[in-house]
């Protein structure tokens, strides 16, 4: 594995090309849908943006870079990446393995888009290898697994299930986003794919959505970028060069994001409100063990679960000021959301509770403030929802 | 709120019905109107836009200032503050100022009657000697650019009080998270945008702080009707850049800081100028100030030719002028940044032509550190190279 120091130099320098047209320190943004043929059939590469972009190019051999492997291509967002990567590995009659705890876009787009198209799926409790043997068939053609998995930061063992889909001919995709290649690195444990939503940590401003898919297998690449132009869903140039912008940083803000979650988490499990902290950072939670094999660090995402019930959980949120109630992580601003009311409230009952939502559940993208504010604010938040007196906040040994 | 948090948590999008996390854009020339007699808060981009007015609010806010204007470059910035002298008013400023400023006060300004001089203000009282009782402004940089000599800002603020004059400090070579002069009792803040607050190298820009209504009011006035204000997009972006600006300059410093002690070793070097470092004679003024040294610094060689040679040779430092961004660059001020600054002008500065200035970015530092080493030449042929001149 890389180490965090090669990162720093590799983010800014990693794929970085000068621009040979006049010497720009940063890469141009060809914001141009076309290019001129040097004569009938001969181009230089590039012929329409919908297929490829050299800003965008240089986006994907940064992306590339970081990930460690040979290809890279990025798409309009997270969601177009795996649509793509599913079109592209899978026919009717197909069957694919999925974690229980994935995101709510990808099961949404299974549901509602590959099930009716022909393709069959199976979703196991991946944190235990053995559950996803059990799941392959004869039809599986691929495993895709989110670690950690959102909201309950359940983990995956990555080199324990790339050891079960190679021995059956099984390709393994990995959504890397709460990590990223910085602090866990799927291909080096034995995933063939990698998948981000570089709307997250990647840009890490809030400012773009996109996501991205990286490869060493050639010809999956070669196939995923002529599935890419025939969807329609390459990235646009100018948000794939704000991503660009975003990704030079990555390495510093991912470190403050890692500092100041294993704070907030740390003083979340002391406070008497609290029942459960969900923090691959923290020595009480229940794959630690896992999560120091597996990736570098905690990344910049907390759950926990407040004793109270469901209207205690909402009162906290609609008490905080300094935390924004918004969807998205890994921007520089604290997001703060209740996945049981908002992106769960669609999943029945029976199955949050069996994936581990509890109606107390808040879940935190811990941002790039400075960590005492973020804990003051959610603790003026916990006493105006009443989980907590300000004599007991004050009594509170920090 | 602490420092770290009001650069992420500020009103991106005051009174935004749809609150997103990021400032829209506003890239608009006008706004239509209610009313035919009397207009809303905006009415046309060069008077005033949203995005722009969130930007200007940050930057003052984080300044410590009342109000922010951002203009379209940094020079257009210094301009808009030297717009408010008249013919036969006069600026005495250090003498050791970046290359565009002097050739503004000196090729610029005269032409409108503006009298520029130029002192030592490291020497309190032979600088004191040079005001007039024209002496409108008093005009530094803090650390110096490229020499990082450090100027006393708050003997200079009470020395300007004392001659009701303002104090002028161009601080983009410290950003307001290392120094802010207003706090400091300076009356303006002057930044290129460009630097430390943008960090990415993407955007041309500069900032004027104030913290009097009235002096304001004219910036503002002058804003409008010159019409040098930031373009939208732009405004964006800066915007975007200050987020990470803590975390950009802790990383570049810790950097800085590492490799102006291994220059200071290196016997291929003569000098190393850097107040982080305990043998400058600033250091201690530098830290009663600034909470850092901040990531620019200078060194020279033993030639003029082998000056050249570390820069053409080092591999991670791109030669560019300019500095504050996450890349590591290299120049020779002599020949790049200060091409403008006039000979005999030079010559009082003491700018020795071996002089190299490197602007230190957020790469690993032992990449930096090793690129330098095997860039900077055991022997050198004594050849005078053609020193490009490069007009910035």
């Amino acid at each position: 594995m890389a180490s965090p120091q090669d990162f720093s130099t590799l983010a800014i320098h990693g794929g970085r090309a000068l621009d040979a047209h006049a010497g720009s320190l940063l890469f141009p943004l060809y914001q141009t849908g076309t290019f001129v043929h040097d004569a009938v059939g001969v181009d230089k590469g590039f012929s329409y943006s919908r297929v490829s972009n050299p800003t965008v190019d240089a986006l994907e051999k940064a992306i590339a870079a970081l990930e460690g492997t040979a290809h890279a291509l990025c798409f309009r967002t997270g969601l177009a990446a795996e649509t793509a990567l599913f079109f592209t590995l899978l026919r009717p009659g197909d069957h694919v393995v999925l974690s229980e705890v994935l995101y709510g876009g990808t099961i949404r787009l299974f549901r509602q888009i590959l099930e009716p198209f022909g393709v069959r799926a199976s979703f196991a409790d991946s944190s235990c290898a053995a559950n996803v043997e059990a799941a392959i068939t004869t039809e599986t053609k691929l495993v895709f697994i989110e670690t950690p998995a959102n909201p309950v930061l359940r983990l995956t063992d990555i080199a324990a299930v790339a050891e079960i889909t190679r021995r059956h001919g099984v390709l393994l995709a990995v959504d890397n986003t709460f990590l990223t290649p910085l602090l866990q690195r799927p291909l080096e444990l034995g995933a063939d794919i990698s998948v981000l939503s570089t709307t997250k940590y990647i840009d890490g401003h809030n400012a773009t959505v996109g996501g991205s898919v990286a490869t060493n297998d050639d010809a999956l690449a070669e196939r995923l970028g002529l599935i890419r132009k025939t969807l329609g869903s390459i990235q646009a140039p100018f948000e794939a060069w704000l991503t660009l912008q975003g990704l030079r940083t990555l390495p510093v803000r991912l470190a403050a994001h890692c500092q100041n979650a294993q704070t907030v988490a740390e003083w979340l499990e002391l406070h008497p409100a609290v029942a459960r902290v969900y923090y691959p950072g923290l020595d009480t939670f229940p794959q630690s063990e896992l999560a120091r094999r597996q990736q570098s660090a905690g990344g910049g995402m907390i759950s926990f679960e407040l004793d109270e019930p469901y209207t205690t959980a909402i009162e906290v949120l609609n008490s905080v000021q300094l935390c924004s109630r918004a969807e998205s992580l890994g921007g520089v601003e604290t997001l703060i959301t209740h996945p049981a009311s908002t992106t769960h409230v669609d999943v029945p009952i029976e199955t949050r509770q069996h994936l581990g939502i509890s109606d107390g559940l808040i879940r935190l993208s811990v941002g790039l403030e400075s960590p005492a504010d973020i804990i003051a604010d959610l603790e003026q938040a916990f006493i105006a929802a009443g989980c907590t007196t300000a004599q007991e906040a004050a009594n509170e040994v920090r | 709120m602490k420092f770290a948090s009001r650069l992420v948590q500020h009103q991106v999008a005051p009174g935004d019905r749809y609150r997103p996390t990021s400032t829209p854009i506003y890239q608009t020339a006008t706004f239509e109107q209610e009313h035919a007699d009397h207009f809303g808060e905006y009415d046309y981009s060069r008077s005033g836009n949203p995005t722009r007015k969130v930007l200007e609010e940050l930057i003052a806010k984080l300044e410590g200032g009342t109000h922010g204007y951002v203009f379209s470059s940094g020079m257009a910035a210094i301009t808009a503050v030297a717009r408010t002298l008249r013919s036969g008013d006069e600026i005495l400023a250090d003498s050791d100022l970046y290359g565009g400023t002097c050739r503004l006060f000196t090729r610029v300004l005269e032409r409108s009657g503006i009298v520029a001089r130029y002192a030592d203000a490291g020497d309190l009282e032979s600088f004191a000697r040079k005001i007039t009782p024209r002496t409108r402004i008093i005009y530094v940089e803090s650390p110096t650019n490229p020499l990082l000599r450090v100027l006393n800002l708050r003997a200079l603020a009470r020395l300007a009080y004392a001659h009701k004059a303002l104090l002028v400090v161009d601080n983009s070579l410290m950003s307001p998270y290392l120094q802010r002069p207003l706090e400091l009792g300076a009356d303006v803040v002057l930044h290129s945008a460009t630097k430390f607050l943008c960090g990415h190298a993407d955007v041309t820009g500069g900032a004027v702080v104030v913290k009097d209504a009235k002096l304001a009011e004219d910036i503002y006035f002058l804003q409008n009707a010159e019409g040098n204000a930031l373009a939208p997009f732009d405004c964006f972006l800066l915007q975007r850049g200050i987020k990470t600006l803590k975390l950009r300059v802790d990383e570049q410093q810790r950097n800085a800081q590492a490799l102006a002690e291994f220059l200071a070793a290196d016997p291929r070097v003569s000098r190393v100028f850097y107040p982080g470092l305990d043998s400058h004679s600033g250091h201690a003024l530098q830290l009663s100030q600034a909470s850092g040294a901040g990531s620019v610094l200078s060194f020279t060689t033993h030639s003029v030719a082998a000056a050249k040679a570390v820069a053409e040779r080092a591999r991670m430092f791109q030669i560019c002028v300019s500095f504050g961004s996450i890349h590591s660059t290299i120049s020779l001020p002599g020949c790049m940044s200060h091409a403008s600054v006039p000979p005999e002008i030079a010559a009082a500065r003491e700018l020795p032509p071996e002089l190299v200035r490197i602007s230190v970015g957020i790469e690993d530092v032992g990449d930096l550190m090793a690129d330098l080493k095997q860039a900077l030449p055991h022997e050198v042929q004594v050849v005078v190279p053609a020193c490009m001149r490069l007009e910035n």
